[in-house]
């Protein structure tokens, strides 16, 4: 796989982007994880989440100006969250003081620090937590002195301002009062400071600013002159907060410790000999880039707390917490079965799809899921910046076959399927019998020649009947296996032949019942002008008699008409033409696969079938379907789902379209040689043997559905009792009287137990597997 | 595949040899491998059984584990 195409791809999901909170926050607080933990009542585990992002969480929780409130997308439905409010309750409930440790550091360093406000302070905290040793100088008598001026202590209870200096005393900051530092005269000295430090950080408002002007310039704004995104100073080893804490709009707590988070960043890089600039991501406050469907969540008011005053008691903040979204994207993960089923989001099955790719040696963890995927491309359609994941997986299938890693067992049913249906004895192409050219060729497509063969001839006599110039028959089948195998020379192989057989008939026009063959057609084969039947339908009219009024149904596009409205227009003009009464399910653009596409239920049946289970649910009423894998496929869920050609081509010796049971994929294979030879035979009177009758094997519908499943052919449990009975080569269980054989066809061994009753046998079970099992030599 | 050997052959006799099977080495292979395991088989012509309890269980496993690498 290309990796320039994979870093694009996974730039592209943005599921993993910080929501608006975090992104709002200058310290990027996971306000989302720490409100789950709050909802579901954990207020130790909130407090540990929100600690571990504030150095000062008693101080933020009381007077935080909480820029991540206007940011919340709550807001737009009901009101934003109370995520001030809720932290206080946290810290009420849970306050255990900051849990951060100092690391061990075998090059700690000693830093200096003028100056104990927010800014300073922060950045003393996230230095000491690094290991190194960190003296802190303030000219007042206490630390932290203008919170206690600005601050009431109602709202700010000077208990708090404690707690929280415990916890830097418990770093080992050393803060010393009453030490004014200054420039050549008083007991600390700022060059002394700087020649005896290996780093010095300044973090003091503007009026003491100027005391420094002689060592530090100053700025116009009469702060110390320093880099706004690196906070450095001109003078080495020295750095200067102070440029964010006061910035726009008065002062903000939460911005003059973003100040000194960013100045301790910096001199942590300054003292690794480190890039000031490379890489940093502690710009502040930004726009968060996670989509939020914000319309799917109704409307919920703020919880008001009972004592305002107080604040929010436990319960209440456990409430307003649960009003939290939580925001995510996973707009794909909520459509597809798939996506949903490996637990993740695309982001990182990407990267584990890519990484899957790049291992030499060792086990591919991630083949059962990149097979699994049906290819409908619903994803693409609900994702906000239009992430497909076909595109990723069908890359990645064809890198496993051009590398041979594709596991033999995912599609080797699905290839030899595709080969019998492109066998002689199962294609034909021809003008009308008695013409030399077609103005059309209709293509069935080989599902419904296999599922609905006698119908293939109605449509074509219709289309005939209709179409000046003549209507010739095409039966093949368009490759599609081979493309979503991943097999680029498989697909080139059987895309050349039908372009052969195109030109050797005329280069007609051509119409196909199976949007499916449509895609491939127009994908791999664009000289061809294609339509659907369905547009030619609506184009040509209707047989008389086609009358079946009734409904409602609800209506399934094949996920292969994604992106083809006049496809989907036709089939619902042609429904009403019928008098049906149609529901939609979610509409055309959202429909799901099958899991026939992208060959998903050959790989990986458990998905497929979820993925049916999920759509035959959408809605109780019978489904209109108007693609043979389509119907086959919910009519073996059990959901009753009529063609809509049934429908158009009425036949009143079947009355129920609808509860049609899937024919099956022994019973399309052989009907597809069958119609084949009878057209031969009746259409150009041409002499057609039927194949010899085999033995009489009786089949429960039980053991047909689990053969179904284990994609095992009555031909191949036909074979094996052939066998066995003609050379004796079986086990009996003298119990039962039962017989068991095998017979290994290629990769596969087929496994049969049978009874013999009358002059034929009844099958029990039939099941196989793919290792080789023989006597020891 | 050790886990799933049963304990004791299953009731089945070969038509061929009139022999009850039982339960010994023989060879399984796949995708170039091929290595030793025990399981029911005829002790005259070698015909080995493979239960659907094992072809679906743990043989699949190593059929998958065998595609994976
Ligand atoms: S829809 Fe899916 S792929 Fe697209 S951004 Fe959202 S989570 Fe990512
Ligand atoms: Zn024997």
């Amino acid at each position: 796989m290309d990796g320039d195409r994979v870093r694009h791809w996974e730039s592209l999901c943005v599921e993993e982007q910080p929501p608006a909170c975090a992104a709002a926050c200058p310290m990027h607080l996971d306000a989302r994880t720490m409100l789950e933990k709050t909802a579901a009542g954990d207020f130790a585990g909130a407090f540990a989440v929100f600690a571990r992002h504030i150095p000062f969480p008693a101080i933020v929780a009381h007077v935080c100006d909480h820029p991540c409130e206007p940011a919340c997308r709550r807001g737009e439905r009901g009101g934003a969250v109370a995520i001030g409010r809720i932290e206080r309750a946290i810290v009420e409930e849970a306050y255990v003081g900051s849990r951060r440790t100092v690391q061990k550091n075998r090059r700690a360093k000693r830093v200096a620090v003028v100056g104990a406000g927010l800014a300073g302070l922060s950045a003393a905290h996230d230095l000491a937590v690094r290991g190194h040793v960190v003296a802190v100088y303030e000219a007042d008598v206490r630390p932290l002195e203008r919170l206690h001026r600005d601050y009431p202590p109602e709202v700010l209870p000077p208990s708090a301002i404690e707690a929280d200096l415990g916890g830097l005393a418990r770093l080992g900051i050393e803060i010393h009062c009453r030490a004014r530092v200054g420039v050549g005269d008083g007991p600390i000295d700022l060059a002394l400071l700087i020649e005896t430090h290996d780093a010095v950080l300044v973090a003091l408002g503007p009026g003491p600013a100027a005391g420094f002007a002689a060592i530090l310039p100053l700025a116009d704004d009469g702060r110390i002159a320093a880099d706004p995104d690196t906070c450095a100073t001109g003078v080495a080893k020295v750095f200067s907060t102070g440029r964010l804490g006061d910035a726009v709009d008065g002062y903000s707590p939460i911005r003059a410790i973003h100040d000194g988070r960013r100045a301790g960043g910096s001199i942590e890089r300054f003292l690794q000999g480190a890039s000031l600039t490379a890489a940093r991501s502690d710009d502040g406050s930004a726009e968060s880039r996670l989509h939020v469907n914000v319309e799917a969540h109704p409307p919920v008011a703020p919880v008001v707390p009972a004592d305002p005053a107080r604040g929010y008691r436990r319960d209440e903040a456990m409430a307003e917490a649960a009003r939290c979204f939580p925001c995510h994207c996973l707009e794909c993960v909520k459509v597809c079965e798939w996506l949903g089923f490996w637990g993740s989001n695309p982001k990182r099955y990407v990267r584990e799809i890519y990484n899957n790719d790049c291992i030499v040696m060792g086990n591919r963890k991630s083949n059962r899921m990149i097979d699994g995927c049906t290819l409908c491309g619903l994803c693409g359609e609900v994702c906000p910046t239009g992430l497909d994941m076909s595109e990723v997986v069908l890359a990645a299938r064809r890198s496993m076959v051009a590398r041979g890693k594709m596991p033999p067992s995912h599609h080797e049913f699905a290839l030899l399927e595709m080969a019998a249906a492109r066998a002689p004895t199962a294609t034909l192409a021809r003008h009308r019998p008695g013409r030399t050219r077609s103005a059309t060729l209709f293509f069935p497509g080989c599902q419904l020649s296999g599922s609905l063969p006698g119908l293939v001839e109605r449509i074509w006599d219709h289309l005939d009947d209709r179409i000046a110039g003549g209507v010739g028959l095409w039966l093949d089948c368009c490759g599609a296996p081979a493309h979503w195998a991943g097999r680029e020379g498989m697909v080139e192989a059987a895309t050349a032949g039908l372009r052969t057989t195109w030109e050797n008939l005329g280069r007609p026009g051509v119409v196909t019942a199976c949007s499916s063959c449509r895609v491939m057609f127009e994908g791999f084969l664009p000289e061809i002008a294609i339509t659907s039947l369905w547009e030619c339908l609506a184009a040509v009219g209707l047989p008389a008699g086609s009358a079946a009024a009734g409904g409602p149904l609800a209506i399934h596009d094949p996920c292969t008409t994604r992106g083809r409205p006049e496809v989907q227009r036709a089939v619902r003009d042609l429904a009403g033409r019928l008098g049906l009464k149609l529901r939609e399910l979610g509409g055309p653009e959202l429909s799901t696969c099958c899991g026939f596409g992208g060959l998903s239920r050959f790989a990986d049946r458990e998905v497929a079938e979820r993925i049916v289970t999920r759509r035959v649910g959408e809605d109780p009423a019978d489904f209109l379907a108007y693609c043979a894998t389509c119907r086959d496929a919910f009519a073996r869920a059990g959901k009753r789902t009529a063609h809509l050609a049934e429908l158009i081509f009425s036949d009143p010796a079947r009355p129920d379209p609808a509860g049609r049971a899937d024919p099956g994929l022994s019973a399309r294979r052989r009907e597809r040689a069958a119609l084949v030879r009878r057209l031969k035979r009746e259409r150009w009177g041409e002499a057609m043997a039927e194949p010899e009758p085999t033995i009489e094997l009786e089949i429960s519908d039980e053991v047909r559905l689990d053969m179904e499943r284990r994609l095992i052919l009555v031909e191949d449990v036909v074979a094996v009792i052939t066998e066995a009975e003609a050379t004796g080569r079986r086990l009996v269980d003298p119990a039962t009287g039962r017989r068991i054989a095998s017979r290994r066809v290629g990769e596969v061994t087929f496994w049969v137990d049978y009874a013999v009753r009358g002059g034929g046998f009844v099958l029990a079970r039939a099941w196989s597997h793919r290792m080789n099992v023989e006597a020891a030599r | 595949m050790s886990e799933t050997i049963p304990a004791q052959a299953p009731n089945l006799v070969c038509t061929t040899c009139d022999r009850p099977l039982v339960i010994g080495p023989v060879r399984a292979s796949y995708l170039g491998q091929t290595f030793p395991v025990d399981l029911p088989h005829c002790p005259g012509c070698g015909f080995v059984y493979v239960s659907p309890d094992l072809a679906d269980g743990r043989m699949l496993k190593v059929e998958q584990a065998l595609e994976d690498k």
